[in-house]
Parts: structure tokens; sequence; C-alpha cells
């Protein structure tokens, strides 16, 4: 297979390494949200969507399992290509005139995706943890343990934060993953673009909207 | 009519050679609005050999923006401010009274700086010695419009070709990514019946080379196409792109031939 790891590890394939592990993260993100947003409903129906997801808990390993091997590949991948491009460029430019040639989003990926990896360890150090290794008393609410989390100010409000910056990287993320794929069509390419820019919309102001839910209701 | 005139300051990038340390040097100028930027560098080349100084060492050749010779970063933009022109095209009138130039090399660890603001691009000739090219075989001349193409495929093709190498690309990119004008001499044979026998080699050879070289990666910032002096489109990526990763999944071959 040594056809296939040097593949992998030419320019397009490394891009194309995001780009897959990406698009994955991408339709991980849609089913985690649509999960969660049952925290709105109420108690009731978090509690029992948590427990539903209990109840095939095999499963739910095994994605686990993959899930984490997509990010330790999109985020090792990421490094390596981020180290790699500022290793070409060995002496900067005086002047920067990047602002007038490309997008914000486009140029920050590396930075956006450090901070969303930094809370992607914040995130499951607390409540991953707490809903799969702390032991709970046999009447623990699911539902309470995350209005206890989000009632800590500065845990909210870092909360916000990331999901905003993870907007930026989504929308950056999104159509650049067709675009390594080859699909640049006349005629879908800025649909594309907007769908990417709405999902990324989406996905920020729906992760957000959860943490200044229960921030604001506990005031 | 009096001819108008603009006084402008200029940070030059001066560096005596490839392992030389470089810095900017301080050039006050009085210019003709008209005049295009080489003719105010050529001005002040006179002056410093006037005065038994070493002039600006800088490329240019046709300076009617076909020939990819020139390529200065200018305020930080290769070609300058202004779109789809090369150097040699833009003309002092578009920089206001009093304004500070900084005009430097395009900087990549693919294109070592030889002096001042002239930089070796030979690794643009070596990715196209790896396969930017169609194998055409000795014989009879082949008769014209014997194999029809599409109008459209042949404009597509054709502006894959207006790409005339200057390296503008690679010096916008954040990357120094040579990603579009690897794609643009992918490009215009691929989409082409001519091109076709050779198409799944030659994005793997010339791709190969490409990364040897030490250019970065594409992350789809698209700066490239925006600072192209031809407006080489970034489809052309997303071509080359979809045919790499063809080639690769495809092809029955598993070692490229030299």
């Amino acid at each position: 297979m040594g056809w296939l790891s040097e593949s992998l590890n030419s320019s397009i394939g490394k891009k194309f390494i995001m780009a897959l592990t990406g698009i994955s993260l991408i339709l991980f993100l849609i089913v985690h949200l649509a999960g969660n947003l049952t925290l709105f409903i109420g108690e009731e129906a978090f509690n029992l969507y948590v427990e539903s997801l209990d109840k095939i808990k095999p499963f739910i390993r095994v994605i686990e399992v993959v899930l984490a091997a997509i990010f330790i590949f999109h985020i090792v991948n990421g490094i390596k290509l981020y180290f790699e491009n500022r290793g070409a460029r060995p002496e900067k430019y005086a002047v920067n005139g990047s602002r007038k040639n490309s997008t914000l989003f486009s140029r920050t990926m590396a930075q956006t995706g450090s901070i969303i990896f930094i809370f992607l360890v914040i995130h499951l150090s607390t409540f991953w943890k707490a809903f799969n290794l702390d032991t709970h008393a046999a009447d623990a609410s699911y539902y309470n343990i995350v209005l206890e989390w989000f009632q800590i100010e500065w845990y909210a409000v870092l909360y916000v934060i990331c999901m905003i910056i993870l907007g930026f990287h989504l929308n950056h993320g999104f159509q650049s993953a067709f675009q390594t794929f080859g699909w640049n069509h006349n005629k879908y390419a800025s649909l594309i673009k907007k769908i990417g820019t709405g999902y990324a919309v989406i996905m920020a102001v729906g992760f957000a909207s959860i943490p200044i839910y229960f921030l604001l209701g506990g005031m | 009519m009096a001819e108008k005139m603009i006084n402008l300051k200029l940070k030059v990038w001066r560096q005596n050679g490839p392992k030389a340390v470089g810095a900017f040097e301080d050039h006050d100028v009085s210019v003709s609005a008209d005049s295009s930027f080489l003719e105010m560098l050529d001005e002040l080349n006179d002056s410093l050999e006037r005065n038994g100084k070493d002039p600006v060492v800088f490329e240019s050749d046709c300076r009617e923006g076909i020939c990819g010779t020139c390529g200065l970063v200018i305020n930080g933009q290769p070609h300058g401010p202004i779109p789809k022109i090369a150097t040699c095209q833009l003309h002092m009138r578009h920089f206001t009274e009093g304004q500070t130039i900084w005009i430097e090399p395009f900087r990549a660890k693919a294109f070592p700086v030889l002096k001042d603001l002239a930089v070796d691009r030979s690794a643009f000739d070596t990715i196209m010695h790896a396969g930017g090219y169609v194998s055409v075989n000795t014989g009879g001349v082949p008769d014209a419009n014997a194999i029809a193409i599409p109008k459209d495929v042949a404009a597509e093709a054709f502006d894959a070709a207006a790409c005339i190498g200057c390296g503008a690309c690679v010096a916008a990119c954040k990357n120094a990514s040579a990603m579009l004008f690897v794609s643009a001499k992918v490009s215009q044979f691929a989409v082409l019946p001519q091109g076709q026998p050779e198409r799944y080699t030659r994005v793997q050879k010339m791709v190969k080379v490409m990364d040897e070289l030490g250019f970065g990666s594409c992350t789809n910032t698209y700066a490239c196409e925006a600072e192209c002096p031809k407006g080489i489109s970034v489809k052309n990526i997303a071509r080359m792109n979809k045919d790499y990763i063809k080639a690769k999944v495809k092809t029955e071959k598993i070692e490229l031939e030299a």
C-alpha cells in the first residue's frame, strides 16, 4: 500500500483528508445539534434522549471511536499542513496584502481550528465526562447537569464565543471541501457557498443558543 | 499640456544575492502620472547609475502584459493594486501624491531571490518538464479541425492556457502554493481531446514535482485567482484535484515512470 500513503501525503492528498474528515464532522454536528435541541423542549425530553442513547451504548462507543479517529486525522493533518505551509515562505512580506485578496475565514482556519480544539478538550472533560464517566445518584437528571454548568457565567460565555468561532471555521470549511473534491461547477458553486454560510450560521446560533438560554434562565 | 507629476516615497527591497540578508532602501521619486511602474523604476535606476550606485535589479521583457517576466509585490499585492494586469501595465496615476510604496520581490522558498527584486522561477520550468506537454509523434501534419471540439470547451482550454507563468499566484498565496499555475497547465490539456492520452499520468507527475520543489499546499483562500493578471479561475484547481484523486484511485499503475 505504498502508493496509498504516498498519495495521501501529497499536497492534494492532505487536502483530501482535510475535506473528507471535515465533511464527516460537518454531518456529525447536525446530529449533535438536533439532539441537543431537545433541551428546549424540556427536562423530560432531554433526559429521554440521553437515556435512549444509553440503551444502545455499545453502538455509541463504536461511533465515538470512529469520531475520535476522524477528529485526530483532521487535527494532526491540519497541524502538519500549517507548519509545512509556513515553511513554504521563510521570509514574510513587510506589507501583508491578504485582506485585499481573500476572506478572513479562509486565512484563519489554523487559528479558529486551534481554538475549537481547546474548546473540544474542555467540552469533553466537562460534559462528556459528566455523562459517561462520573457516577450519579439514581435519580440524577442529565438536564440538571447541563443546567448547572451553563449557569456558571464564564463557562457559558466561553461556549458562546467558541461557537461563533466554530461558525467562522465551518463557513470556509464547507465550501472548501467541495472545491477539494473537484466540485466547482458554474451552476452550483454559488449555491454551495450559500448553503455553507447558512449551515455555519445555523450551527453557531443553534449551539450558542443553549448556554445563552440557560444563563439567562438562571438570572 | 504639462505632464502631471507625482511625488512618491519608495521602499525598495535590496538584497545582494540569494544568501545575503536583504533590507528596504528608501527613495524619494517624482514621476509622471502617465509613466508605468517599470518606467518609474527605470528612471530611478538612471539616477542611481548617474550617482555611481548599484541599480535596482528587477525583471521585465515584453512590457505589455503577455510574457510573464515582470512581477513585483507592490504594497503587499503581486502586480499591484489593480486587478488583472501585470506589473508592467500598472500606471502611476493609480497612486496618490505623497504615497509610500513598498516594493518587494515574490517571496517563496521555491522562488529564491537572486538579487533585489529578481527571483529564480525556474521551479515552474521544472514542473513543466515533468508533464506540461502533449507527446506528438512525427508524421504527416493532421488536418486542422479534424477533431471536432465544441466552442465552449476550446474556450475553457484557452482560458487556462492564458496563464503566463508569472508566479503571482505563488506570491499571493499565504502558503506559497503553486496550485493555480499547475492546475492551469494541467487543465489546458485535460479538457481537450489531444490531452486525453496523458491526462492522468500528467497530473500525477506535475503534482509530484510541485510538491518536491517546496511549494505549500492549497487551502482554498482563492487569493491566487484575485491576484492573477490573467484571471485564471480556481475552477482549474478543482479540476486538478478531481483528476489527481481519480488518477490515484482508478489507474492500475502503481509506479510513475520517469
